[in-house]
């Protein structure tokens, strides 16, 4: 019997959208019973965001002070205890489940697979390597417990009008688990935009290093509003200061699937493209006729950003 | 003594369009640049600085793979490290075991600090620094963008999806990389030549008492589902009037 246990990323008493895919991801394994794990100092709306996940049976909570802040040192021993009953683990690679899943593994004793793009049977699944230049077909032993990370981009959210049973594993997870104090939390620089968020917006505006300075950038952002599209950029483009690091798309940033991707000034390299192969359109703006954005460009436009920029905002209205 | 342990991957450079043999048994290699996992030359730039500065003696650098890894540990020697250690595998050995080699390792070498990248660009697991953290029972600070030692402790600043995020650490601690931590340094002509004196160790994989075998098996490989061939449009009303008729305006 496939037993899959959920952890479910949360920030300030709102799932993240990341969870309902790896419930999507889950429901994929014929037969598969699926419950979700939240650790928090507080589970209470989460608890209930997680159980109104079409397709889950059951929501474990871990309630303790130490949880109010997704440390994975301080996570993973009571994420290991929860496990013992389960066949798979699972865990969205985002930077939480990715900086988490690898140390619930080796917790433990096994190994853990990244990204799981599709699945194939409850113990074969498929995944990118080479920066998605190469798709493998990857088997997991039987007799051992799957931990794996689910790559968002590929599954869409849960569908909502599910009624799991909320239950407490305070004890289960406390009694095993040794939580350590070597790991302190600090603080946080979420700046609050007012846009969507770039892994779950429907559309999104990128700008690359041909914005030239972080003024200039702002017409990207007012693009973005136009489009009424999140805000990415390229790596250079952050390096550079013009954009925030936590807007990169690619394969060190994010990985994201829009209907709209529109890419300005953005040359295109392989590490960028990883991150918006799942966009339905994508639309590029720039000057270089060869610039490789146009191989994978649905709709491309060869000129002058500074020129087209502004005109496409008037022509939208 | 304090030491800083470093891992240096040889993978494929980062500027290879990577090709899928006809075959689906792996990747074309032959002929192909190797050089240091970009990750991994930001970490052992990092540990360079972090000596420079007085805060270790002294920087090892740490390889798992073929014996032609031997390259990227003289690079990474030239770099500045002071010394290699090459455990020598035949085949490529998944993350856990990296973890364990790596605890063999620090078990010998008591390091204050074990630097990784954050993933391997080959294939892309991002997973060893976190593994061999809960194997060593110690702190981990993944996707560091900044490292700030002092007094028995590190202020880490760390690339998160929401932004940045810092945390403290009590040392010995497993630091994983991110892009923006620093610019590595050029290898200049004579640390090559210095290099080759530096000592670099082999060892062999199976004669550290771990178990190597790995857990998953890649049955095969295929190249990406491409995109279909799009349309160029001429102006600002062309743009418009192709969004349009995807319904995306
Ligand atoms: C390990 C590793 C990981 C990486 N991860 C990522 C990642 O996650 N995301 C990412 O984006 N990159 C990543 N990179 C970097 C990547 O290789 C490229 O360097 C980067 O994507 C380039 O950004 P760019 O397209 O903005 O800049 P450039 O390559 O410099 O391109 C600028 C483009 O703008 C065009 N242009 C210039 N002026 C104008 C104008 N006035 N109007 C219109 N067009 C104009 C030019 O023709 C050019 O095509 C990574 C690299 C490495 C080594
Ligand atoms: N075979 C290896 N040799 C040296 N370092 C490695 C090896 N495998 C992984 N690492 C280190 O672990 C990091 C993360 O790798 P991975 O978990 O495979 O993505 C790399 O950036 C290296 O620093």
């Amino acid at each position: 019997m496939t037993k899959i246990l959920i952890v479910a990323e949360h920030a300030g008493g709102k799932l993240n959208a990341a969870t309902a895919k790896c419930v999507t991801c889950a429901t994929a394994i014929a037969g598969a019973e699926i419950d979700i794990a939240v650790f928090a100092a507080d589970a209470g709306d989460i608890a209930a965001q997680a159980a109104a996940l079409a397709g889950v049976k059951k929501v474990l909570t871990v309630e303790n002070a130490a949880n109010a802040e997704p440390l994975a040192a301080v996570l993973a021993p009571q994420v290991a205890a929860v496990a013992a009953n389960y066949t798979h683990v699972f865990g969205p690679s985002t930077t939480f489940g990715k900086d988490l899943m690898p140390r619930v593994a080796a917790l433990l004793g096994v190994g853990q697979l990244s990204d799981i793009m599709a699945v194939e049977s409850a113990y074969r699944f498929r995944r990118p390597v080479y920066a998605g230049n190469a798709i493998v077909t990857v088997e997991a032993p039987q007799d051992k417990k799957l931990v794996a990370t689910v790559r968002a981009a590929s599954f869409q959210p849960a569908a909502s009008g599910g009624s799991a049973a909320i239950e407490s594993a305070i004890e289960s997870a406390s009694a095993a688990a040794d939580i350590p104090t070597h790991t302190r939390f600090v603080s946080r620089s979420a700046p609050a935009t007012g846009r969507p968020d770039l892994q779950t917006a429907s559309r999104v505006v990128s700008g690359g290093r041909a914005l030239g300075s972080a003024d200039n950038f702002k017409i990207i952002f007012g693009l973005a509003d136009k489009l009424k599209a999140g805000v990415g950029a390229s790596r250079a483009a952050v390096d550079s200061g013009y954009a925030a690091n936590e807007l990169q798309v690619g394969q060190t940033g994010k990985i994201i699937s829009p209907e709209l991707y529109v890419a300005v000034g953005i040359s295109g390299a392989i590490q960028h493209l990883t991150g918006i192969k799942d966009a339905r359109t994508i639309v590029a703006i720039n000057k270089d006729a060869e610039a490789p954005i146009f191989e994978v460009a649905d709709i491309g436009l060869v000129g002058d950003l500074f020129k087209i920029v502004p005109e496409l905002e008037k022509a939208l209205g | 003594m304090s030491k800083i342990l470093v891992g240096l991957k040889r993978v494929v450079d980062y500027n290879v369009r990577v090709r899928v043999k006809p075959d689906g048994s792996g990747v074309v290699t032959d002929g192909i640049k190797m050089s240091i996992n970009p990750f991994d030359e930001i970490a052992l730039e990092e540990a360079l600085r972090i000596k420079e500065q007085g805060g270790a003696t002294e920087v090892i650098v740490v390889s798992i793979g073929a014996a032609e890894t031997q390259q990227q540990l003289r690079t990474g020697l030239a770099m500045g490290a002071d010394r290699a250690i090459l455990v020598q595998a035949d085949s490529a050995v998944e993350p856990l075991v990296a973890a364990k080699v790596f605890l063999k390792l620090i078990e010998k070498e008591a390091p204050t600090i074990v630097l990784l990248g954050k993933q391997a660009i080959d294939d892309d697991n991002n997973q060893t620094g976190q593994m061999l953290a809960a194997l060593w029972q110690r702190p981990q600070a993944t996707f560091a963008s900044k490292i700030e030692l002092a007094g028995g402790k590190a202020k880490v600043t760390r690339e998160v999806d929401a932004g940045l995020e810092t945390i403290e650490v009590d040392l010995p601690a497993v630091f994983t990389t991110d892009l923006r931590l620093n610019e590595p340094r050029y290898v200049k002509l004579p640390d090559i030549m210095k290099a080759k004196k530096k000592p670099l160790d082999i060892i062999a994989l199976d004669t550290l008492g771990i178990e190597t075998a790995g857990q998953f098996k890649t049955l095969k490989y295929e190249a990406p589902a491409t995109r279909q061939k799009g349309i160029m449009v001429k102006d600002v009303n062309e743009l418009i009037a192709a969004l349009k008729q995807k319904g995306l305006v």
